[in-house]
């Protein structure tokens, strides 16, 4: 534990109290959902019951003679792009001719009550068509194209595979891919949906300005990018689009895509009043993007005394019904697919395909996760083949700076894998415990189901890096903007997003730093006030609002030096390193890199598992996590305790299921998290090794123990029970044999 | 929608007649959740948290009276931990705190879930349910009481009123299977108790058939009785399956430990 933290005050390296800690706690915190304005009608959206139809007519009369309704409204009262995405405008911002998944919006409705409005909604009369759906991502390269007249490869940069429903396929081909090694194991892994899951589902307002323009209030992950894809839907200029952070309640890369946003702006637009629109929990899980269900493919070559020597990977992932984000998670799983080892040889292919499942899209990991669980479970079964330590067999393999990643990148920044795992390693694992035991302390829990019969203890390991930043080629800058006042104080504006990561202190204890003050204040994140801050996302935000804000300080200071004091008014754009895509042919970098920089952990779990009910109670976890330089370490330790927990949901819980593309589990009653008695006490290691291109030395820290935690905690169940366990999430049948 | 609030139980009696279409409400646990899933639009709730009749419990000769609005909480934190140690055991494994704040036992009657984790304790004690309208009140065996998934004996103008049990002081045990380790719906429980005089045991399962269902009989081969008393189904909680495999393995524990007790 961190020593008590500061409430208000704090420079960069101190353990500040977070500003919305207290009032999230105690219920006063305003989410998204909380927001009021005067005159407010409610939106809600019809959505498809069917993962796949053609639409052949919308009947809208009967809807629009219902009690307090003021607008019904369909594709055709789109007034300018019909469709909107974050890669590809592929998606329609409501059903044009064929709905393409479970949930799919097909028309929206403002009136007086939010109840009258989906009662309105229950009246309005689609003429579907079923059509079979593509719900098996194995079948979808040999099924009918979803988007007969998709440009899939508009970029330029992409491979160009004729099968149709690709969304992206790579290979990366590096060295002498049929290398053999003395050594071979081989698996096949699936990975589940895993949803974001995050507790304030999608909310926001709307309000028509009354000169044809818009405010949006939302909970977002990225204000500007919002802006870029509402504005030409609604057919307005830019500087009509005001989008304005509304109070987030989690977000996991499940706000990268839009969800209110251009409906409820049109409603408002269309009625002339504010239109408020908040999902329900169950319309939340067809309300947002999950994560990439996988499977994957892999063989592992080594010689006698433990060195990798090729890597082969067939990797499959779901993209679901639309591509959202799916060519960078593709990027992303390939380029870590290997892990964080030095691979001489390896050959990768990875395809991400169009199904008529649920949309894929981003989530914390970014398609690291599916692979590292593969990878991870492929270097215990070589430790156990080579008879070697598992911890040796990852330290002999580590990735070390001057390394080459398969994809052709050096490593020239900062990361220490030797050294996580070597702190890992060392963490003290606590001693078994006795019986008896309460429940809850014991396998199964509060359900009473075992006072000690069948219980198993293992321990497991895992490492598992990450890119931080967009890759490939994105410029995803971030503009910070500091008014220095004659008083002395200073307001700094930024568009991060706060999504419950605390940017908000990091900007703060950077300026505060910079500006040698305490007396400095964080304005409302608008598009209107500050130039774009790129996405919340990929573990970028602290890095890149602490580049901005730092050298939009640092001019403050010089402008105000050379004019000799008085008010100054900058801003700045800062950037990280230029990248570039891939190579589509051979998957390897050119001139230039495809990743900014990397940051890794590694991860100790003790689990005890009631072999005989399949049921497991995680005891204690450690991790060592590469950090940089940690700005606000309390913060930090709180990020590794909320990544571990949410890849502890992946690896025993959470998973979204479908039957023909359609969610039957939309609720969290059947669709699990962990509670706090699923979570151990988690004990974190912080590896200070400052990122040389970083400023102060920073790497996020969001993702890594999402990344490794899932691998990790199955390691410990393979360990207690002696299955293969290659699913996840791993449920009770496969510990027991069932399966 | 009108929210009706009778102070007596007369008056709620009464209302149940005038209002069929008034739905109980105690807790509010399962009926709230409904009504936010919109699954439900109810014309009314008949809300019978104001009904001193319905609240707490009371000795009855050698009998237990336990009201209608009596919560999980209080079942959990009362004497009743030590009369009925499979109840408490199973209100400890409902939902969080609050919900057990607030989920009372006749709620739990009245939803009639196969799920229902009062349920099986409840049957293997040989309970009576007590329920009344204007016309009267009878009394009914729980075994009688549950008649289907979701639907139980109570006829439109009733209102579930108390559980009368005589505590039979039998060693007993709850289990319950969730995939996490707290706050989840059964995927398959059981309550047993061991009468070891006679070389009897009593066993109710949840989540393994339609309704929760009680299972007596001698000692020798009783789990394979358990088991081949289930019918259960797959379903996005669990396969039928596992929860086979697990009542085997919940029954085989739970004999022991109530042998041992």
């Amino acid at each position: 534990m961190s020593a008590s933290p500061k409430t208000v005050l704090g420079w960069i390296g101190e353990s500040v109290r977070r500003a919305d800690g207290t009032p999230k706690t105690t219920g006063e915190f305003a989410y998204a959902s909380d927001l009021q304005a005067a005159g407010m009608l409610w939106g809600h959206t019809l959505r498809a019951p069917h993962a796949h139809a053609r639409v052949r007519g919308i009947d809208l009369s009967a809807a629009l003679t219902m009690p307090g309704v003021h607008a019904v409204l369909t594709h055709e009262d789109v007034p300018g792009r019909k469709t909107y995405g974050l890669e590809f405008h592929d998606q329609p911002v409501l059903a044009i001719d064929r709905v393409r998944y479970f949930g799919e919006p097909v028309a929206v409705v403002a009136a007086e009550h939010p109840e009258q409005a989906r009662r309105a909604a229950e009246r309005i009369v689609v003429d579907y068509e079923p059509l079979p759906p593509i719900a098996d991502p194995e079948r979808a390269t040999e099924s009918e194209p979803l988007h007969p007249a998709r440009e899939t490869y508009e970029t330029g940069h992409y491979l160009d595979d004729p099968r149709p429903n690709v969304v992206r396929s790579m290979r990366v081909v590096h060295g002498d891919p049929d290398a053999r090694g003395d050594v071979v194991v081989e698996g096949t892994y699936e990975i589940g949906t895993q949803d974001q899951a995050f507790l304030g589902p999608e909310s926001g307002l709307a309000v028509p300005d009354g000169e044809g323009g818009v405010d949006i209030y939302v909970a977002t992950q990225w204000l500007h990018v919002d802006r870029e894809q509402v504005a030409p839907c609604l057919a307005l200029p830019e500087e009509q689009v005001r989008i304005h952070l509304a109070g987030v309640g989690g977000a996991f890369g499940g706000r990268e895509d839009l969800s209110i946003q251009i409906h409820a702006a049109l409603l408002a637009l269309h009625t002339s009043r504010p239109v408020k629109m908040v999902y329900n929990r169950q319309e939340s899980f067809t309300g947002h993007v999950h994560r990439h269900p996988a499977r994957i493919h892999a063989q592992h070559h080594a010689t006698r005394d433990g060195r990798l020597v090729c890597v082969k990977m067939q990797i499959l992932l779901d993209g679901g019904a639309y591509a959202s984000s799916s060519t960078a998670v593709t990027a992303n799983a390939t380029s870590f697919a290997c892990g964080p080892y030095a691979v001489p040889n390896a050959h990768i292919e990875t395809t991400c395909v169009f199904t008529n499942n649920p949309p894929c899209g981003a989530m914390r990991g970014f398609g690291a996760v599916q692979t590292c669980f593969a990878a991870e479970a492929q270097m215990d079964k070589l430790a156990r083949a080579l008879e070697l330590d598992p911890i040796e067999l990852r330290l002999l393999n580590a990735l070390a700076p001057g390394d080459t990643l398969p994809t052709g990148q050096r490593i020239d920044g900062s990361l220490p894998v030797a050294e996580v795992i070597r702190r890992c390693a060392a963490l003290p694992e606590p001693a078994p415990e006795e019986l008896p035991r309460p429940a809850i302390r014991l396998p199964g829990g509060a359900g009473n189901t075992t006072r000690g019969e069948g219980v198993r203890r293992g321990t497991g390991f895992a490492v598992g890096f990450k890119n931080i930043a967009y890759s490939e080629g994105f410029d995803d800058s971030c503009a910070a903007r500091v008014r220095l006042f004659a008083d002395g104080s200073a307001e700094v504006h930024c568009a991060a997003a706060e999504v419950g990561q605390g940017v908000t202190n990091v900007i703060l204890q950077v300026a505060r730093t910079e500006l040698e003050t305490e007396d400095v204040r964080l304005a409302p994140g608008t598009t209107a006030a500050v130039g774009s801050a790129g996405s919340s996302s990929a573990s970028r935000m602290t890095w890149m609002a602490a580049g901005a804000v730092r050298d939009a300080c640092r001019a403050a200071l010089a402008e105000r030096e050379s004019r000799g004091g008085g008010e100054v008014d900058v801003e700045r754009v800062y950037r990280h390193r230029p990248t570039a895509p891939l190579d589509p042919e051979t998957g390897q970098v050119g001139d230039l890199p495809a990743h900014v920089a990397f940051a890794c952990a590694a991860m100790k779990v003790v689990a005890e598992v009631d072999v005989d009910l399949g049921l497991t109670r995680i005891v204690w976890i450690g991790t060592a996590q590469d950090v940089g330089k940690a700005i606000n370490p309390q913060a930090v330790e709180g990020q590794i305790e909320g990544g571990t927990a949410q890849g502890i949901g992946l690896a025993l819980m959470e998973e979204i299921q479908t039957r023909d593309g359609v969610i039957t589990n939309a609720s969290f009653t059947d669709y699990l998290i962990p509670t706090a008695l699923d979570v151990p006490p988690i004990v974190s290691e912080l590896v200070e090794d400052p990122e040389p291109d970083a400023p102060y030395g920073v790497k996020g820290v969001g993702e890594p123990p999402t990344v490794v935690s899932t691998a990790a905690v199955v390691a410990a169940l393979r360990d207690a029970t002696g299955r293969e366990l290659s699913r996840v999430p791993v449920r009770p049948d496969d510990i027991v044999g069932l399966t | 929608m009108d929210v009706l609030s009778p102070r007596t139980l007369d008056e709620a009696l009464r209302l149940r007649a005038e209002r069929p279409g008034a739905v109980p409400i105690e807790g509010g646990t399962d009926l709230m959740v409904d009504l936010n899933f919109d699954r439900r639009r109810p014309e009314a709730m008949l809300n019978l948290n104001e009904v001193p009749e319905l609240r707490g419990w009371s000795r009855e000769n050698g009998s237990l009276r336990l009201g209608a609005g009596l919560t999980f909480t209080e079942i959990e934190h009362s004497e009743l931990a030590s009369l009925l140690p499979a109840l408490a055991e199973a209100s400890r494994t409902v939902g969080s705190p609050q919900i057990r704040n607030r989920g009372t036992i006749g709620g739990n009657l009245g939803t009639a879930s196969p799920a229902g984790d009062a349920l099986p304790p409840l049957l293997i004690e040989g309970a009576d349910i007590e329920v009344a309208s204007l016309r009267g009140v009878r009394r009914l065996p729980l075994t009688e009481f549950l008649v289907g998934p979701k639907r139980n004996a109570l006829a439109e103008d009733e209102l579930i009123v108390a559980v009368h049990i005589e505590p039979s002081g039998a060693a007993q045990t709850f289990m319950k299977i969730g995939p996490r380790n707290a706050m989840v719906i059964a995927v398959c429980s059981l309550a047993l108790s061991v009468d070891r005089e006679r070389n009897e045991a009593r066993a109710a399962f949840g989540s393994a058939g339609p309704v929760a269902t009680l299972v007596t009989g001698e000692l020798d081969g009783f789990a394979d009785r358990v088991v081949a008393a289930s019918s259960p189904i797959d379903d996005v909680r669990g396969t039928a399956a596992y929860r086979r495999h697990a009542l085997r393995v919940l029954a085989g524990r739970a004999l022991e430990r109530c042998m041992v007790a």
